[in-house]
């Protein structure tokens, strides 16, 4: 997303976009570094940190979409890069999207949030006007009732529990913490299913998610294991 | 006019924009000299001036009552005998505390001023109806001579910090004069003492205490002369409770001084006797009168209103007035919306102003051509629901987001007549203007925004914070008895928690959208 970005790629960013070329991201000529923000998981298993933030995330590699951030728009990016229902997501798994093969990368950030931008760009892939798929699960001790899905996400993004939608931003935005937050739900005792659709125009891209009390105070004691 | 007609009369005019009338209370709200306002089991009460000490109780703050007088339920139905050779047989201006299972009511009983006394009256319970209500004289309490500088009459009682129970009175004749109370009797401590002299020449003097400063209030200006009256609240502050009490410039208010607290404004003529009613939480309201309110034929009338603080002092804030706000968080910065897509204001339009020949609308013409001439545009109206309510989905979700001056975030805000309220206004009804979608309290502490139906959840209570934000509160919540407030939790979701007044998740600014 262009908030971003430095006062000259503001300057140029819609040139860019008019010009229709400068999107293409120039071919890398040779592999690019890993992101140093992202590593593969050590272990099963992860815990929240300490201020509650989930880590340890499934990404599927971007699927190009407009990029336009409206709720129809994001509405139309979903369809276009919908995950077809037979989709298992795994680390090394491979789903086709709207005629492209994507895969999925088990990744764990060393910071609260995960930067998607790391992401594609250490892959070579585009950053700018696609849609990142991610999913994790969360293995709570106990039921939770009362509980709130809390997230930041650059920019628009999609987030479903358990397959029930729970969370809609449309816009174009910056990832701050606790940008958007679900009703009160309740987290399962066991296995939990957290899935997300994060779509960016332009410019750096990423999300952090964690879970709340009934008092805005994150909930530890939660295991990750996507 | 009624007061439901006025009512009515806002209702409309927020229909039509046109400006508002202002609102004090509702009912049986004709008083002078009102005493502070005391909730007690249930009940608001207060006493004004007049034969036996007229009572007005309401059962929410909003819709008041006249209910007999208090010396009815005295024996003899009068002041006590040295009460009446102290001062005279005139019954005026009470003010009331509640200590421990006791309230103590002392009253003004003048006879030809600057003649004058002040007596208490003790009794456990305010209720008429309960079986333990009656009053015990507890005499004089102090009394002028008629000859010294001083007036007793107008008492207002402060329970200080440190547990000490203080007593000020006077009026225009000379001084405003402080002595100290028993707390557990009501007279004087120390009887043999002589008085101390804090304030000259007003009316309607009272204490109250905040972060280690006493602040006196009094009435300056004149009285009992309907809109001719120029009743004003004044005010100075003390770190000790004997004085010097000093203005906001620091004069004396012995020698005159007195920061301006609140004055005649719109409909509302003379205000004076100022009470603290501190709701607890962080809601703190004053009780006054006004020497006339216009809308109601210039008589003296009772109000309610928010008491706010500013830089260490006290500022009269206003109740809500019906209009279009939006409703900002104080918390986020973004602002309450109907969850569907926004338009922009004057509709979409490609960016102005890109690089020279890069075809984006007011590019100007390609490198080598003239440099393009800076060009306003024409003016772009306000956006109105009925262009583009047609285009939204039927979404009851209600969320927050950045302020875009778009018709889902203007909401309409109007009084509910006769569902009742609270200190100092009525309950209100919260909706997108142009729309029947109004702000509902749902099942499990959530929002929507639903057709109006009139139902509890769908009521309102809007209370004008210390800070000068507002708490929002629904009257009623499906499924739980529980008291909740409009809460932001994150940028982007309203719900409805437990009040916190510490934290800014539950205030919010209303301003012109």
């Amino acid at each position: 997303m262009s908030i971003i970005v430095t006062r000259m790629a503001v300057a140029i960013l819609p040139w860019c976009l008019a010009a229709s070329y400068c999107m293409a991201q120039a071919e890398p000529a040779a592999p690019r570094p890993a992101a140093s923000t992202l590593s593969r998981p050590k272990s099963a298993t992860q815990p929240v940190d300490a201020r509650g933030f989930i880590r340890r995330w499934l990404v599927l590699e971007p699927v190009p979409v407009a990029g336009r951030l409206t709720e129809s728009a994001v509405q139309e990016a979903l369809k276009l890069a919908a995950l077809p229902d037979s989709a298992q997501p795994a680390d090394g798994a491979k789903v086709t999207v709207n005629g492209v093969t994507h895969a999925w990368h088990l990744l764990e950030t060393s910071n609260y949030n995960l930067n998607l931008y790391h992401f594609a760009w250490a892959l070579s892939e585009p950053t700018s006007n696609v849609l990142f798929w991610t999913e994790t699960a969360v293995e709570s001790p106990r039921e939770m009732p009362g509980v709130r899905l809390a997230i930041g996400s650059n920019a628009a993004s999609r987030w479903w529990l358990n397959g029930e939608p729970v969370i809609a931003l449309n816009d174009d935005r910056q990832s701050v913490i606790d940008d958007g937050v679900s009703r009160r739900l309740t987290l399962r005792k066991g296995r939990n299913v957290i899935r997300a659709a994060i779509i960016n125009g332009g410019g750096a891209t990423d999300f952090c998610a964690r879970f709340l009390d009934e008092n805005d105070k994150p909930i530890h004691g939660l295991n990750i294991s996507p | 006019m009624s007061r439901r007609f006025l009512l009515g009369r806002i209702l409309l005019c927020v229909a039509g924009t046109a400006a508002l009338p202002a609102h004090a209370l509702d009912g049986e709200v004709l008083v002078h000299d009102p005493s502070t306002i005391v909730l007690h089991a249930g009940r608001y009460y207060t006493y004004g001036t007049g034969n036996g000490l007229p009572m007005l109780t309401s059962d929410d703050g909003w819709t008041w009552h006249r209910a007999g007088s208090l010396m009815s339920a005295l024996p003899g139905g009068k002041a006590g005998a040295e009460v009446l050779a102290r001062g005279g047989n005139n019954t005026w201006a009470p003010d009331v505390i509640h200590i421990g299972d006791r309230f103590f009511v002392y009253y003004s009983a003048p006879g030809t001023q600057p003649k004058s006394a002040i007596g208490l009256l003790v009794g456990r319970t305010l209720d008429p109806e309960s079986p333990d209500y009656r009053w015990e004289d507890g005499g004089p309490v102090v009394w002028s001579d008629g000859v010294e500088d001083s007036n007793a009459i107008d008492p207002g009682v402060l329970l200080g910090p440190d547990g000490r129970l203080w007593l000020t009175y006077g009026s225009y004749f000379g001084y405003i004069r402080l002595v100290e109370l028993d707390p557990k009797k009501g007279q004087r401590r120390y009887p043999d003492r002589a008085p101390v002299n804090i304030a000259i020449n007003s009316e309607a003097s009272i204490l109250i205490y905040r972060d280690g400063w006493y602040y006196l209030l009094v009435t300056h200006g004149s009285c009992c002369q309907g809109a001719n009256s120029t009743y004003n609240i004044r005010m100075g502050r003390s770190r000790k409770v004997i004085g010097p009490y000093l203005d906001n410039m620091g004069v004396n208010m012995i020698e005159g001084g007195g920061k301006l607290f609140a004055a005649s404004r719109g409909r509302h003529v003379g205000p004076g006797h100022f009470g603290l009613l501190d709701l607890g939480q962080g809601v703190q309201k004053f009780s006054l009168h006004y020497e006339a309110d216009l809308d109601l034929g210039g008589v003296s009338v009772l109000d309610i209103r928010p008491l706010l603080w500013r830089d260490g002092w006290p500022v009269a804030g206003d109740n809500l007035e019906a209009g279009i706000y939006t409703i900002e968080s104080a918390r986020t910065g973004t602002v309450l919306e109907l969850a569907v897509q926004g338009f922009p204001v004057g509709g979409f339009r490609q960016r102005r102003g890109g690089p020279p020949g890069s075809g984006i609308a007011g590019s100007g013409p390609p490198p080598g051509g003239p440099p393009p001439e800076p060009q306003f545009g024409p003016p772009i109206a306000d956006q109105e629901p009925a262009q583009v309510v047609a285009n939204w989905s039927a979404s009851t979700d209600v969320r927050l987001a950045p302020a875009m001056l778009q018709a889902q975030q203007k909401w309409v805000i109007a009084p509910v007549a006769g569902v009742g309220g609270y200190p100092g206004a009525p309950f209100f009804r919260i909706a997108i203007a142009g729309t029947e979608r109004s702000l509902t309290a749902t099942a499990g502490g959530e929002l929507s925004a639903t057709a109006f139906t009139g139902a509890p959840e769908q009521m309102w209570r809007i209370d004008q914070l210390i800070d000068g934000s507002y708490r929002i509160s629904p009257k009623a919540v499906p499924g739980t008895t529980e008291a909740l407030a409009l809460s932001a939790v994150g940028s982007s979701m309203p719900t409805l928690t437990k009040f916190d007044p510490t934290s800014d998740r539950q205030r919010w600014l209303l301003g012109a959208p």
